[in-house]
């Protein structure tokens, strides 16, 4: 049993209510921060725990922290990104949802840090009885002092607000979270400005996701030192994996970074193998933006070793026979499935949610789309292989935003993977309609 | 002041300047295109990605090439960088890229849009573009709408550029149009079919660098290349009454604002010489207006060009089109 430090209690009954959840040892570390420690060292203590972003793109909070401007006079401003749209992705809607004071704990240590009075959750649409949640405990905050003014005699003031998002997926790019969060349209901005500098209303901000500011908590808490004990030498910590597809037990899970993929997989204590005794055929294991990979890379890395669950390991080979941890959505595809219509379904997902403002991802997710389209139904040609490789390379690099990469790399990989199977599908239109290419030929696992 | 280096050429420009505005400065083929920034707009740029650059040094301090191509229009000049646009290839071989994507649901109708001979995708096209598509889908479409009753908008042909969107939020006191919907479904639209009723929306029609937003009162009338445009001026109460009249024979077929090379509206005093629709849409007589000669169009359009310089005989020094 792996040590666990943000869901150590989920099955404590009512933890969503504050004393139950201060009961279980609740609140320490604002207690810890704000009597003992200054700001310059929760900064410090948070860097020395190498804590990587749990987002999706991996950039270390202590070092985004230390980025932000500190000008005179000016408000600064923490944003929880808690606008998790991600397929696949749904382990900040259970943290938030089971334990909802262990982010507003983080978020106050956090916002103590980085000398914010005002911070923001900013939640998906979607998610309106998280919302719910989120707000019942932030009252029950505010009535024990832990939210509000001179928060436990420290002399640090903070309000702490929940707005909700329109649902979409853009939102969740910090630029465009914080316009929507204006109140305008959710476009990504231009940048340099970069948030550290000119964020919500134009005054430094810093944008986290749910996880990343949970896991202050133990940080804290533990200490640095203690919190680098787990996982390996460059992933250190634990991270939630929100397992689905075709796993006998789905869920979400906490795991120290470092165990092997096989043992996630097949292991009683996590996923225990695939469903119906079907054989791996694929795995995403970070969100349905990062690259697939084919069953055998899944377990072994492209030089033979273990593959393990940490942010170097899934990386492993780069973009050609690895992939990345992202956001912890652990897709598994079992035989049956048809890596065409999956990567059509992901295209089109990225087709409907880009945000149309710049050219390549406006029309390049969309053409995409519909060339996948055709080929899952048995009208493509050969040509349409070729023309959706060029495709993701003129999108990739070329955006705004990270969206068109998002949507490029897992076409980009399906087809590096998978071209037999693409193939398949311009040869045998009508089976490709009717039934599935199965699992790759001459390839044993 | 910083040095940059654009293309093998050193300029020297106040810090804070964006590459685009360096290259500007140079001038000539080394000014990477822009569909989108508009440099009397706030905030305009960054959107359509024709103007991107490769880094091949970020600065005199820190001399790495930049991993990505940049967009000139909202990347900051430092000392020491040295840009590349017309000599890199990466450049070349992306900016086709854009190009593509802007005409895959673009239609080809330019031989009866009013944009055609002084169309900037046009230009770009010429420029970057293949010379067939291997877009085999079907074209999104919209139904053209009227934005008010001076101005129609071919949503078919729009880019996304949000130029006329910034003319609505920066020139006119209410705006009542924006983009609705996302992804390339996306368009420009007024809000639940408000009409746009200000005197200065019509600037809309001639910041807009495609055939998406046409004057109503000149569609369909004549090609442009074979009107004469004509610096003109009267006194206005509402703008600075300087523009440009296009005619034929004796008569007005169209009023614009004075526009530099790059489709920008000149300045007057110090200001964007801004017209308002009073000047635009109603005085098409030569008799409203003080003729004070021919206008020189020093466009990069090869349809324009062609037919501009014709039509300027007092100007002697043609310049050879490729």
């Amino acid at each position: 049993m792996g040590r666990k430090l943000l869901l150590e209690h989920i099955d404590v009954p009512s933890i969503e209510t504050f004393d139950v959840y201060r009961k279980n040892g609740g609140y320490r570390s604002v207690e810890k921060a704000l009597k003992t420690m200054s700001p310059e060292e929760v900064v410090e203590e948070v860097k020395k725990a190498n804590l990587k972003g749990r987002g999706g793109a991996g950039f270390p909070t202590g070092l985004k922290w230390s980025f932000l401007a500190k000008p005179e006079g000016v408000p600064r401003y923490l944003l929880c990104n808690a606008d998790e749209s991600e397929p696949g992705t749904f382990k900040d809607r259970y943290l938030m949802e089971k334990i909802p004071h262990l982010l507003i704990e983080g978020m106050i240590v956090s916002s103590y840090a980085l000398g914010s009075n005002l911070s923001y959750i900013y939640i998906r649409g979607e998610y309106m009885w998280v919302l719910e949640i989120l707000e019942k405990a932030i009252a029950e905050a505010y009535a024990k002092g832990f939210l509000g003014k001179n928060i436990l005699g420290s002399g640090f003031d903070l309000d702490l607000r929940v707005a909700p998002g329109g649902g979409a997926y853009i939102c969740g790019e910090e630029t465009a979270l914080i316009e929507s969060l204006e109140g305008k349209r959710g476009n990504p901005r231009i940048k340099p400005p970069f948030p550290a500098v000119k964020g919500l209303w134009g005054c430094p901000t810093v944008v986290n996701n749910v996880e990343s500011l949970a896991t202050v908590v133990p940080i804290i808490n533990d200490g640095a030192e203690e919190y680098t004990k787990l996982g390996t030498d460059a992933s250190n910590g634990t991270k939630l994996i929100s397992a689905c597809g075709n796993v006998t037990r789905g869920g979400v899970y906490e795991i120290e970074l470092g165990i092997s993929v096989e043992e996630f997989i097949y292991g009683d204590e996590w996923c225990r193998g695939i469903a119906n005794n079907k054989k791996i055929k694929a795995l995403v294991p970070g969100g349905s933006s990062v690259p697939i990979l084919p069953a055998h890379l899944i377990t072994k890395t492209a030089a033979g070793e273990n593959r393990l669950m940490s942010y170097e390991s899934l990386a492993d080979g780069g973009f050609a026979s690895g992939s990345m941890l992202g956001s912890g959505g652990f897709i598994v595809f079992d035989e049956d499935q048809c890596i065409v219509r999956n990567t059509w379904n992901f295209a089109r997902f990225y087709a409907h949610e880009s945000c149309g403002q710049c050219s390549p991802c406006r029309e390049g997710t969309g053409w995409m789309e519909k060339v996948l389209h055709r080929l899952e139904n048995g009208k493509g040609n050969m040509r349409d292989i070729e023309l959706l490789a060029d495709i993701n390379k003129k999108i990739e690099g070329n955006t705004i935003c990270p969206l068109g990469d998002a949507a490029a790399w897992p076409v980009a990989a399906a087809i590096r993977h998978f071209r037999e199977e693409f193939e398949w599908h311009v040869t045998h239109p009508e089976d490709a309609v009717k039934g599935n290419y199965g699992l790759l030929k001459g390839i044993t696992v | 002041m910083v040095k940059v280096t654009i293309d093998g050429i050193e300029v020297e420009v106040e810090a804070g300047t964006t590459v685009l505005n360096a290259a500007r400065k140079i001038g000539g083929d080394v000014v990477p295109p822009a569909m989108c920034y508009y440099s009397k707009l706030e905030g305009s740029g960054g959107k359509c990605r024709t103007c991107l650059v490769e880094v091949a040094a970020g600065s005199a301090n820190d001399p790495r090439p930049m991993p990505k191509l940049v967009a000139s229009c909202s990347t900051p000049v430092q000392d020491g960088m040295v840009i590349k646009n017309k000599t890199s290839e990466k450049v070349h071989v992306n900016r086709g890229a854009v190009t593509e994507f802007l005409l895959i649901n673009h239609p080809l109708d330019c031989p009866i849009c009013d944009q055609a001979g002084e169309c900037h995708l046009q230009d770009l096209g010429f420029e970057h573009g293949a010379s067939g598509t291997r877009y085999e889908e079907e074209r999104r479409t919209f139904d053209p709408i009227d934005i008010g009753n001076k101005i129609k908008l071919h949503m078919n042909r729009c880019i996304l550029c949000y130029r006329c969107v910034m003319v609505a939020n920066q020139l006119t006191d209410k705006r009542v149009h924006g983009v609705l919907g996302r992804g390339d479904h996306a368009e420009i639209s007024t809000y639940i079919s408000n009409a746009i009723d200000n005197d200065f929306s019509g600037n809309m029609i001639d910041v807009c660098p495609v055939g998406a937003l046409t004057d109503k009162t000149f569609r369909f009338k004549s090609r442009v290349w074979f009107l004469k445009p004509m610096e003109a001026s009267r006194s206005c109460t509402k703008c600075a009454g300087k523009a440009v009249v296009w005619m034929f024979g004796e008569e007005i077929y169209r009023v614009t604002a004075r526009k530099d090379k790059y489709g920008e509206v000149e300045d007057n005093d110090g200001k964007p010489a801004w017209i308002c629709n009073d000047c635009r849409f109603d005085h098409k007589n030569v008799s409203d207006w003080n003729i004070e000669g021919p206008r020189k169009i020093n466009r990069h359009s090869v349809i324009s060009a062609n037919h501009y310089e014709k039509a300027n005989p007092l100007e002697n020094n043609t310049k050879k089109i490729k």
